[in-house]
Parts: C-alpha cells; sequence; structure tokens
C-alpha cells in the first residue's frame, strides 16, 4: 500500500491519536490486511507506540497482519448451522480450496475463516464470500458458488 | 489534605484522599502480597495476588488493593479463610504457566497451593505486564509490548527499536517475575541475527 493513500487516511482523521482503530479499519477495508510499513507510518504519524498499535491490531479479528486472498470465504459454524452440516461444508471447502481456516492459498485466490454466527441461522448452513451471503448451503453445491470467483 | 481514616486488620490507618489500600496498608506496616505491582509504575490490577476483602456498608467484597481507593470507614482485612482461598486459586492458576518462579514458588509455600493442581501451560509469562508498561511508562522506548489476546497473547520485543534500546537498558530484566522476558529478549535477537545486530557498534 503506499505511502499517499495511508496518508489520506489519516489525514481524514486529523491525525488523531484516538482514531487509531478507525484509521485501521479504513486501512483493513482498503488494502485486506495491515503491512509492517504501513504501521509503521500510522506509528509515526499519529505519534502511537508501535508496541501500542501491534497490541490493538493482533487483539482485534477485524485486523488481519497476514496478506489476504483476493476473495474472503467466512463460513459459519454457529449452533443452526453446524447442526445443518457446517461441518461437512467445512470439508468440502477445504477440499476445494485446499487450504484450512485462517489460510489463504499459494495464488492469494480465497482466504477461509470460520465464523460463530452471521446472523441468518434460518438459512443455515450458510457461507459468505466477499459479503455475499449463500444460505441453505450443501457440500455438492459449494463447487458451483466458488467457479463463480476468479 | 483530608485525612480518612480506615481499618486494616482491626488497625486503625490514616490516609490521604486518591490512595489505594495497597498504599495505606504498606504506611502501616501491613504487608499485602503482590505481583503486579511497582511503585514508580500506575497500578494495573494484573496478577490479583492482593486480593483483600473489603467491608463497603458491611458487605465484604474481594478487590484488588492496588487499584481500590480509600474511603472513609472502610473496614479491610488482608488475611482470612476466603482470601487465602483465592490467593491459593490465583497462585495455582500462574503456577501452571511458570512452576518454577521463585516468587511464585514463596507464595506458593505461604498459600498451600499445589503447582502440580492445573494441567501445566508452560508460556512462563504471568501476563504481569511490569516490562511492558516499565518501558512505557518509565523509558518511554515501547521496546516490548503485548501481541495477541486471550489464551495466546504474548510479549514480544520490536526488533527495530530493541537493537537500539535495549543493550544498554535491560532495566526490565530484574522486573520479570518468572525470567520470560529474558527469553523473549533471546528469542527475538535470534531471530534477527544477523540482519539486526543487537550489539552496540565497537567503538574505533
Amino acid at each position: 500500500m503506499d505511502k499517499e493513500r495511508i496518508d489520506r487516511i489519516i489525514d481524514k482523521h486529523q491525525s488523531e491519536a484516538s482514531s487509531l482503530i478507525q484509521v485501521l479499519l479504513e486501512i483493513q477495508s482498503e488494502n485486506h490486511w495491515l503491512p509492517k510499513e504501513t504501521l509503521e507510518r500510522v506509528s509515526e504519524k499519529l505519534q502511537v507506540p508501535f508496541t501500542r498499535i501491534q497490541h490493538i491490531a493482533s487483539f482485534y479479528k477485524a485486523f488481519s497482519l497476514v496478506p489476504k486472498g483476493r476473495h474472503e470465504i467466512h463460513l459459519c459454524m454457529g449452533t443452526a448451522c453446524h447442526v445443518r452440516g457446517a461441518p461437512r461444508l467445512l470439508d468440502m471447502v477445504q477440499d476445494l480450496t485446499g487450504i484450512k481456516p485462517g489460510e489463504t492459498d499459494l495464488d492469494m485466490k480465497f482466504s477461509l475463516e470460520t465464523v460463530n454466527c452471521l446472523g441468518c441461522c434460518a438459512l443455515g448452513p450458510v457461507m459468505e464470500v466477499n459479503g455475499k451471503t449463500h444460505g441453505k448451503m450443501l457440500p455438492s453445491k459449494t463447487a458451483d458458488v466458488l467457479k463463480n470467483y476468479e | 489534605m483530608s485525612q480518612i481514616l480506615l481499618k486494616i486488620d482491626g488497625k486503625e490507618v490514616g490516609a490521604r484522599e486518591g490512595m489505594t489500600i495497597l498504599e495505606a496498608a504498606e504506611r502501616a506496616g501491613i504487608s499485602i502480597p503482590t505481583l503486579c505491582h511497582h511503585e514508580k509504575l500506575e497500578p494495573y490490577g494484573a496478577c490479583r495476588i492482593c486480593t483483600v476483602e473489603a467491608e463497603i456498608d458491611s458487605r465484604p467484597k474481594l478487590v484488588a488493593a492496588c487499584l481500590y481507593p480509600v474511603e472513609p470507614n472502610l473496614v479491610v482485612r488482608t488475611r482470612s479463610e476466603k482470601i487465602d482461598k483465592t490467593r491459593k486459586m490465583i497462585l495455582q492458576l500462574l503456577l501452571a504457566h511458570a512452576p518454577d518462579a521463585p516468587a511464585l514458588q514463596d507464595l506458593a509455600k505461604e498459600y498451600g497451593a499445589d503447582k502440580d493442581r492445573f494441567e501445566k501451560e508452560a508460556s512462563f509469562c504471568i501476563h504481569c505486564g511490569l516490562c511492558v508498561r516499565y518501558c512505557a511508562e518509565v523509558k518511554k522506548k515501547n521496546a516490548v509490548g503485548f501481541v495477541d489476546r486471550g489464551t495466546r497473547r504474548e510479549i514480544g520485543f520490536i526488533p527495530e527499536i530493541s537493537s537500539k534500546e535495549c543493550w544498554n537498558c535491560k532495566e526490565c530484566f530484574p522486573l520479570c517475575p518468572t525470567s520470560a522476558l529474558q527469553a523473549a529478549y533471546v528469542l527475538t535477537e535470534a531471530l534477527m541475527t544477523p540482519a539486526i545486530s543487537f550489539k552496540p557498534e565497537k567503538e574505533e
């Protein structure tokens, strides 16, 4: 991520140290992850110690300190989805993408993450790809859904 | 300056407003065990070993002495069956992380804590935060900080800062109750060598 883009986000928040999390969230949503150089720049501009930024960035699940793939898969493992077969769905997605939860494949195509509830239990089991919800999923349907993403 | 009178272990103790129970007890010569307390640092309340029983409106409540501010007519007990039981449990939980720490072993002997009570999870760090807070508050270098959260939380040195600041300081080393800090430092140094040298440049 280039310096100008980071600086633009920081300036939008008047370089306020109290806006740290907002700044990090915006960088996260633009860049999909927080590289070390970016955090160093934020630390310098906001006058927040690097240790503090590292603590916060590693604390919240919304932030990623490792690169993410172009498409993010969130697989619901909540109770309703679980009893409706989410573990089998997870096995299928793992087989198709070749990655485990928390990992990103070598082509940077998919990142897989399990979540605890997406809030639409009636649609279980639910898989979310890039924020788009795919409800009432079946292991046999996953390949059809995932092939739409390049 | 108004004097606040309170009772600690049946002894009348005078304290200034804003003092904590721990400070008031220390002034009265009553000792309360601590692990994460340091006089130069802000109270943190991480280890909970200073837990005492404070009676507020004649209701006893367990509070951390290093954080709880004194108030008029407060009745504090620093040893009781309930407190000893609580401290024993806290010690047993800490000992699962650092079974060989001398500071913990001494307290364990006093409170009869069994270091094998819980399954070992040898992280060696008890998250007292002394190193992190000392580096931030006293030295203002922020070379060491916490990373991650919950059961995965650990301390970590920032190599870029440590390589410049730590060699001639190392003031946090004697603060660590378990030596986990020294291990973290050596690990960071080893991982960074030879790209970043932690040793000071030789004088010509």
